[in-house]
């Protein structure tokens, strides 16, 4: 019996894991190419699934059409902040970046409110919602999506980085920015380009996760901080440290709510984020020098 | 001389003020929730409200006043409230004040009206807002008490005696969960395992697989939208056969759509307005029921909750003391107080001076999902 909760609680886990890696990722691509904590990466996430049904819904496109277009939106909306609130800042201190990727978060989430209502939304699931059996736990077909999803986005996120000139520029851009402007890469378009990337990334984890969660405007903000979590968990690498601390972070939460008391769900995530932070800065993988990016 | 004009300019405003207050509308102030996380609630309630005193104007007022509906958004903010509640009775001179719309605000702007002697008919459902009596205040939502011995009065008829509780950790849920403990024992109930879930709490297959593997025999799950719906798909998902209940905070059309499949042959207690159409003749409310239903669905396009019920229950109360002769502040209170029998969307009110809530068990149906429309649960 207890194994079988254990099987249950741990496959949960994993597939909110996966949501909290995915978000992860985009804080630290930002982080990496910026010295940026992005505290509006959440409200691209809400931003995903909004969109998504806002597509389906007023154009009628079917799902696999208005996934694209959501992401491209999304990743649109990530270039117009870093052009408009970021780029704009004649000596940017980082306390003035967390301040102003707060008050862009906030004003994305006021205007998706005013456009879409208050109202929670529920999309539809990719494929059926008949529950799949794994030796007495339950898994729904959703939860397979996100998994695959989010292996293919991470290893896309791989071979772009390591594998492609603009991938390998901006590696450089955050090992030392001086010094890659001096051998001609355009450290500005790569700090754009770390948005856009991380702003569809966020989208698509909005989009693949609103089925199980449904959507509102206001839903970024709890989502954000567990990615914040995952990302601090991986020490703010945007390789596969991050998506260990998501999975972690998804396991241990569900463990916590299942075996100890799920009034605790919410505390162990910000439990575990200060420990590191005091215990382990550079992350429960990183050496003292971490690999970033 | 200057100060003769001016004690002359005095003497005559002030008789302007008093003039305009004998034949111009009477005053009724609204505090809703229209924007915030409460929203939900607000903004039905200021849709009805505003509906109903259009609907009496409409007809030639009360004994031949207009009404005037004076609202203030609160944003759900308690400390907004107090502050508009103030700016109500002495900004705008009201001889009554609706809402608010949540019972945190409610409790904060009690000892306002208290002061000033101005009467409160909150549409927010927290016990404490009429236990103890207070002498300005009244409500019209019913107490989560009435709602939690529905669904036990069903459990002991089922036989069903361990139940599982999985409540929201927000003001309504604690609010809840607290009822659902106090009853239980007085109903032959147990409790096996009492859960909680955050508001913004994206996944409960946790707790329900701790639920899934005890002993209850039922599960009782107490929230407002979204969270009750991730619990029905959860409980799908995890295979859960055993009977599961919702609260009346999720009875309107949003949750089915939400749960979608997972919200069929769920079962919860709710106010009387989604099921109108299907009471019998005999049900002294089924009038006042259909007309709220049909005028707001004229009005404004969606079908009428019962949320806004609780600002037509509010607004027609208020409409009955002012014709058995309320005037002011204080004749409107007593009036108030000598309702009965009143066939609102809520229930049959009937205040007394031991009772400012006025609703018994009857207030609520017990309603059941299938085929994604409400049936009544016999």
């Amino acid at each position: 019996m207890l194994f079988e909760e254990i099987l249950q609680y741990t496959l949960s886990g994993l597939s909110n894991g996966a949501i909290y890696a995915l978000i992860g990722i985009g804080f630290s691509i930002i982080y990496n190419a910026t010295g940026i904590i992005n505290f509006a990466q959440g409200e691209f996430v809400m931003l995903g699934g909004m969109l998504t049904l806002f597509f389906m819904n007023l154009l009628q496109l079917p799902l696999w059409a208005a996934v694209p277009c959501a992401v491209a939106v999304s990743a649109v909306a990530g270039l117009l902040f870093e052009r408009l609130a970021i780029k704009p800042l004649r000596r940017p201190t980082p306390i003035n970046l967390v301040i102003i990727t707060i008050g862009g978060s906030i004003l994305i989430r006021g205007l998706a409110m005013l456009l879409w209502g208050k109202d929670t939304h529920a999309l539809q699931p990719f494929s059926g919602e008949e529950p799949i059996a794994i030796a007495n736990a339950t898994i729904l077909p959703q939860h397979i999506w996100i998994l695959m999803i989010t292996m293919l986005i991470i290893g896309i996120n791989k071979y772009f980085f390591y594998h492609t000139i603009s991938g390998k520029a901006m590696r450089a851009c955050s090992y030392n920015s001086k010094a890659s402007s001096l051998v001609g890469i355009d450290v500005r378009r790569m700090v754009l380009f770390s948005f856009v990337i991380s702003s569809a990334m966020g989208a698509m984890a909005g989009i693949i996760v609103a089925p199980l969660t449904m959507t509102s405007y206001d839903v970024g903000i709890m989502l954000g901080l567990k990615g914040f979590c995952a990302a601090i968990i991986g020490g703010m690498s945007s390789g596969l440290a991050t998506v260990a601390g998501g999975l972690i972070l998804g396991v241990l939460e569900s463990l916590g709510a299942g075996l100890i008391s799920s009034g605790y769900k919410d505390a162990i995530a910000f439990i575990i984020l200060l420990l590191i932070l005091f215990v382990r800065p550079q992350g429960l993988f990183g050496k003292a020098d971490a690999e970033r990016v | 001389m200057l100060k003769k004009v001016l004690l002359l300019a005095l003497a005559l405003l002030s008789f302007a003020g008093c003039s305009k207050k004998e034949e111009g509308p009477i005053k009724v102030g609204a505090l809703f929730a229209v924007t915030g996380p409460a929203a939900f609630l607000g903004e039905p309630e200021r849709n009805t409200a505003q509906m109903v005193i259009d609907e009496i104007n409409s007809k030639g007022g009360i004994k031949g006043r207009k009404l005037q509906l004076v609202v203030y958004d609160t944003m759900g903010d308690t400390t907004k409230a107090v502050q508009l509640a103030n700016k109500l009775i002495k900004n705008d001179k009201v001889v009554a004040i609706i809402g608010p719309s949540t019972t945190g605000e409610s409790m904060a702007v009690i000892p306002v009206v208290e002061k000033e002697q101005v009467p409160l008919i909150s549409c927010s459902a927290g016990i404490k807002i009429t236990d103890p009596v207070k002498k300005w205040v009244f409500k019209t939502a019913q107490n989560d008490s009435l709602a939690v011995n529905r669904i036990y009065e069903h459990l002991q008829q089922k036989k069903q005696t361990k139940v599982a509780i999985l409540t929201v950790s927000d003001g309504f849920g604690s609010s809840g969960r607290e009822q659902l403990k106090e009853q239980a024992a007085k109903n032959g109930i147990t409790i096996v395992l009492d859960e909680t879930y955050g508001p913004k709490d994206t996944d409960m297959s946790a707790q329900l697989t701790k639920i899934r593997g005890s002993q209850a025999q039922a599960i009782i799950c107490w929230g407002t939208n979204p969270g009750p719906a991730v619990v029905a798909k959860n409980a799908r998902q995890l295979g859960i056969t055993m009977p599961l209940f919702m609260s009346h905070g999720v009875s309107s059309r949003k949750f089915i759509e939400l749960a979608g499949d997972a919200a069929e042959g769920l079962k919860l207690p709710s106010g009387k307005v989604i099921v109108a159409g299907l009471l019998p003749d005999t049900d002294p409310q089924k009038k006042a029921l259909l007309s709220y239903v049909s005028s707001y669905k004229k009005s404004f396009n969606t079908e009428g909750d019962h949320f806004g019920g609780h600002a037509w229950d509010a607004v027609m109360l208020l409409k009955g003391a002012i014709e058995r002769g309320g005037s002011n502040a204080a004749t409107i209170r007593d009036q108030l107080e000598k309702t009965t029998q009143f066939p609102g969307i809520g229930g049959m009110f009937s205040y007394s001076a031991t009772d400012h809530a006025g609703l018994g068990k009857d207030a609520f149906a017990l309603v059941e999902i299938s085929k994604k429309d409400w049936v009544l649960v016999k």
